[in-house]
């Protein structure tokens, strides 16, 4: 068999429809997005866009169309495809016990990647070099997302999913999500995220989706 | 992925709320405290019902343990972000439960010659006593992490766990408390411990299974 | 044959099938039941150490029988639905569950009736007695947690790996229970055909047997659309259904 040719870094998807309980909330979407671009979602509260991001990472359960990424289906792919996202979701996966580097360090065990430098720098980059060692459960709700934001810095994977990741952050903390975004797109990195407000990743073509029309 | 550093970072969880982890503790003296006061302080009476009150008080206060698991790891996200590594879950499980017992279950086991003292349990047999706590007890760490896993995701699962689980636990509780019971009359016990020591080898190799895919069914709506 | 299956388990055929089926079984059921009623209650001798007593036999073996068998079934549809992801098999769990506790509550009832000649009490921690209320607790714990969940298919899920779960546990409980019974010399009475009766004694048991699955397969179909309804109830052939009624 050959694979189907389909670009690198490429997440496709044709004809999802996603049920939650009663509620149909999406009934044959299909996009694309490639390396370099970003899917900004839209809709209003309760349309599903933190559902849609859930299926899309694999945790959540889709009920019917397909899902791949680079040509395989997220069931061939499994390990593989968990190994190149990342998703910073409501719950930003940051333990209020640990430190924001004993944070990192936790997230990094997970995976291969590690270095105690590395950690540094990634919680520099987000402005929290000097609460490095303070555990989050003293820092503020913005800290406390920067702190998840340093984790994206830290594993460097090709696919970001970032569902309402302005929550709770600051004007540079905006800019600083911009900034990072912008270069996670260059390097040929492709991002997913839910926001009400744009990004302001100019000049990187941002496709946009809204949900909620059918229903 | 690195082991050590995963038990690592549980431990210092644990470490940083030890005090919570002293309440199955209190839990296990005070019901144990409550079976004389309930049944009555004779000696001989107590010497025959020590080893099924030690074990029965061991396995509810190891079951109110295993609820908050995963609720903490739930609640923050951190539980998303551990099913989305590429990390065998199977096997990362494997290690939560693992350190899970060690600073939950392992300090009942330490804790149970003085219940058996308590209650007046033969001192001479109070080593396989701690033998089947010491085989049982990971067993119950298993069961009850499936349950957790299950009930997770739910908000009133404070009774269900238990429900779903108790009726699991009644081979570990027949094997451990006649174990224990056995040895108080100087009975063989190599017969109870070593159907302990199969079911804690079943529970080892197929709960990480159950726990995995019970945390994935949780997170998935 | 596997497009007959494909077809077979898509929900609306089944719907159907599954309501043309159910009366007939529901009938043929009561025949053979009430036929095995007459040769156990009539027809067979009354036993030479128990008398008539022993006659509770044709209903509580059959429902024991059926109470480990029901969740043979459940188990593997739990283990299909979730191994091939297909909707049929968890409703088939679902609908399987209340009719195996039903069972096992059978099982226990009479079984203590007949405890109560034989033990001069009606309970007593009889090994098999044993096994069948922790079978029922396990049936309890299905049925909860499949209830648990604001989404049916969570639900159904997680329910299915709790099945598992059980019946690679069932085994070990009821060895251990036996052990334990043992070991404590509990009172044993003889459940089941022995090799020294005669045949017009365990014929009748295998004709109830024969009745209760039937039973069992008739009520499994009815509860199955009731399930499936459920589960489908946003899809148009559902609404069509109820349309025309």
């Amino acid at each position: 068999m050959i694979a189907p040719i389909a670009p690198p870094n490429a997440l496709s998807v044709s004809n999802l429809d996603i049920w939650r309980g009663e509620r149909c909330l999406c009934h044959g979407i299909s996009f694309e997005v490639t390396s370099g671009e970003a899917l900004h979602l839209l809709g209003a509260n309760g349309a599903g866009k933190t559902t849609l991001i859930r299926v899309l990472t694999g945790l959540g359960r889709a009920d019917g169309g397909k899902l791949r990424w680079r040509g395989q289906s997220l069931r061939e792919s499994g390990a593989e495809y968990r190994a190149s996202l990342a998703y910073l979701g409501h719950s930003s996966g940051v333990k209020l016990g640990l430190t924001p580097r004993e944070n990192l360090m936790a997230a990094g065990a997970l995976l291969a990647v590690p270095g105690a430098t590395d950690a540094a720098a990634a919680l520099a980059r987000v402005g929290l070099a000097q609460q490095t060692d303070l555990p989050c459960s003293m820092l503020s709700m913005g800290q406390r997302r920067r702190a998840a934001l340093a984790r994206l810095l830290l594993v460097r994977v090709p696919v970001w999913f970032l569902d309402e990741p302005l929550t709770s952050l600051d004007r540079s903390g905006v800019g600083l999500l911009a900034g990072m975004l912008k270069e996670h797109l260059a390097v040929g990195g492709l991002a997913v995220f839910a926001s009400h407000q744009p990004l302001g990743l100019e000049p990187f073509p941002v496709k946009t989706l809204l949900l909620g029309e059918a229903v | 992925m690195k082991p050590a550093a995963l038990i690592q970072r549980d431990l210092l969880l644990a470490y940083r709320r030890r005090s919570e982890l002293a309440t199955p503790l209190i839990f296990f003296v005070m019901v144990t405290g409550l079976f004389p006061l309930a049944l009555s302080p004779e000696p001989a009476l107590l010497r025959t019902l020590a080893p099924g009150v030690v074990w029965v008080a061991a396995l509810l206060a190891g079951l109110i343990g295993q609820e908050s698991l995963f609720k903490s790891d739930y609640e923050d996200g951190s539980l998303e972000q551990l099913l989305l590594s590429p990390a065998p879950l199977e096997f990362v499980v494997l290690l939560r439960v693992f350190t899970h017992w060690l600073v939950t279950g392992l300090p009942l086991v330490i804790l149970s010659p003085l219940m058996g003292l308590l209650l007046n349990y033969p001192a001479a047999a109070m080593w396989t006593l701690i033998m089947s706590l010491l085989l049982g007890t990971p067993i119950l760490s298993f069961l009850g992490a499936v349950g957790a896993a299950l009930t997770v995701g739910l908000r009133r699962s404070g009774m269900l766990l238990p429900v779903l689980i108790l009726p699991l636990t009644v081979p570990v509780l027949i094997f451990g408390a006649s174990t224990a019971a056995r040895a108080a009359s100087s009975e063989p016990t190599a017969a109870p411990l070593y159907f302990l020591g199969a079911m804690l080898v079943l529970a080892v190799t197929f709960a990480p299974y159950a726990i995995a895919g019970g945390l994935r069914v949780s997170l998935e709506s | 044959m596997f497009i007959w299956f494909h077809k077979l388990v898509s929900p609306p055929y089944f719907y159907k099938f599954a309501g043309r089926l159910s009366p007939w079984l529901a009938w043929l059921s009561l025949l053979v039941i009430l036929a095995g009623l007459y040769a156990g209650l009539w027809l067979a001798p009354p036993d030479y150490q128990q008398g008539d007593g022993f006659r509770i036999m044709y209903v509580h073996v059959p429902s024991a029988w059926m109470s480990l068998f029901v969740y043979t079934v459940m188990a593997m549809a739990a283990a299909i639905g979730l191994i091939w992801r297909m909707k049929l098999a968890h409703a088939v769990s679902a609908a399987a569950a209340p009719l195996g506790a039903s069972f096992t509550f059978l099982a226990l009832v009479t079984g203590s009736l007949w405890g109560k000649p034989m033990w001069g009490t009606y309970w007593v921690w009889d090994a098999r007695l044993t096994s069948e209320l922790i079978l029922l607790f396990l049936y309890l714990g299905y049925m909860v947690l499949n209830r648990a969940f604001d989404d049916r298919r969570t639900g159904d899920r997680a329910s299915a790996i709790l099945a598992l779960v059980g019946i690679v546990n069932i085994p070990i409980i009821h060895y251990s229970v036996k052990w334990w019974n043992t070991l404590h010399q509990g009172p044993t009475v003889f459940f089941g055909p022995r090799a020294d009766i005669p045949p017009s004694m365990y014929i009748p048991l295998f004709i109830m047997v024969a009745g209760f699955m039937l039973y069992f397969a008739a009520f499994i179909l009815k509860r199955l659309q009731v399930e499936i309804l459920q589960r489908e109830r946003n899809t148009a052939w559902v609404r069509e259904l109820v349309e025309k009624s």
